[in-house]
């Protein structure tokens, strides 16, 4: 991402960031939850409840201090939200910094890899899951309704698409590669 | 020179897949294919072994107090990148625990000739989570197969995918 680009990101974000200040951290779902499964609903980014549910998934994010990053689904929400932060994670190269998306979409993936992934809401395992390394999400900033275009690589690109597979009802087990890429969980830096 | 399957299992503990290599190496046996894993604190080993040895003598070489070994002579039927007939697929199933889960599956994939060549599953909390490698004969209706595996899977409480397998070719 370009000096430009991430200042823009960051303006927008700071102004979205007042807008929903105030959020509640949730209880976090674990699977088989049948709300995990469930394909969530796009929203109005500028609508209160969605504010309110932003400000919510952002506090939950903070709260839980070993993810990087949620979807709406795993608060109770079917809601096409996520919020991720990757900026101190080992594996991070991009960041776009503390960041909540409505209706995020993947315009444009490549340069594939597999990458160890676990998840806040399967507790205890990681398994190998092949994701696009380079990726383009656009979205809009709830509060403000601003459109966003996200350029990301690495373990961000990762926690991004990890998190987008969790808005059509996919966890990371829906992608594991063979019986032998299943583990349990040694470490806490996964998606 | 004879092809051997020798299993061991044991309490795990540092130490245990070093004795029974060293075992090996000592008759000079030649592991050709091996997998180990721990399941609830033991440790579970197959390997496929070629020498001189025959299965007897073996085990008489692997046998030690805090393991249980077998070892038996077998046909090995081995084929590297021939034109098996078959199709990769990675099955991956994950719901509430109950029994019967891989009974139901396992039947689903047999009936239509398809063969699990590597599983795994694992139990974290409630959530109970099955991935299988299976390959199709070419003649499956991989369609009709995926319905009546999404049936199955709903009688579960289950979530079901079926996907061909990643090409790992480069």
């Amino acid at each position: 991402m370009n000096e430009r680009s991430k200042q823009t990101i960051r303006r927008s974000s700071e102004r979205s960031e007042r807008a929903i200040r105030h959020g509640t951290p949730r209880e976090v779902l674990t699977a088989p939850h049948p709300l995990l499964s469930s394909v969530a609903e796009p929203v109005d980014p500028t609508d209160p409840v969605v504010v309110a549910a932003a400000a919510d998934l952002l506090a939950t994010l903070r709260h839980e201090s070993s993810t990087t990053g949620l979807a709406a689904s795993q608060i109770g929400l079917r809601l096409r939200l996520i919020a991720f932060d990757t900026r101190v994670h080992p594996r991070g190269r991009s960041s776009a910094g503390e960041l909540v998306v409505a209706n995020p979409r993947l315009a444009r993936a490549s340069h594939w890899d597999h990458g160890r992934e676990g998840c806040a809401s399967i507790p205890g395992l990681t398994a190998d899951v092949l994701r696009a390394t380079r990726i383009t999400v656009h979205g809009h900033l709830p509060g403000t309704g601003e459109a966003v275009t996200i350029e990301a690589d690495a373990f961000e690109a990762r926690c991004i698409q990890h998190q987008l597979d969790h808005l059509d009802g996919l966890l990371f087990l829906d992608r594991v590669p063979g019986a032998l890429s299943l583990h349990r969980r040694l470490h806490s830096c996964d998606a | 020179m004879g092809l051997s399957a020798v299993t061991v299992l044991g309490v795990d503990r540092p130490g245990v897949i070093a004795a029974v290599t060293g075992s090996l190496a000592d008759c000079g046996a030649n592991i050709q294919d091996s997998t180990m894993t721990l399941l609830g604190g033991h440790v579970a080993m197959m390997l496929l072994v070629s020498g001189d040895l025959d299965s007897a003598e073996l085990l008489k070489r692997l046998r030690a107090p805090d393991l249980v070994v077998t070892a038996s002579a077998i046909e090995a039927r081995r084929h590297f990148c021939e034109d098996g007939g078959g199709l990769g697929y990675v099955l991956t199933v994950h719901g509430p625990d109950r029994p019967g889960i891989i009974s139901a599956i396992s039947a689903v994939l047999a009936a239509d000739g398809g063969n699990i060549t590597g599983m795994s599953t694992r139990l974290t909390g409630r959530l109970y989570v099955l991935i299988a490698d299976v390959e199709l004969p070419k003649e499956v209706d991989v369609a009709a197969l995926m319905r009546r595996l999404a049936a199955v899977g709903a009688s579960l409480d289950s979530e079901i995918t079926f996907r061909p397998v990643e090409p790992d070719l480069l």
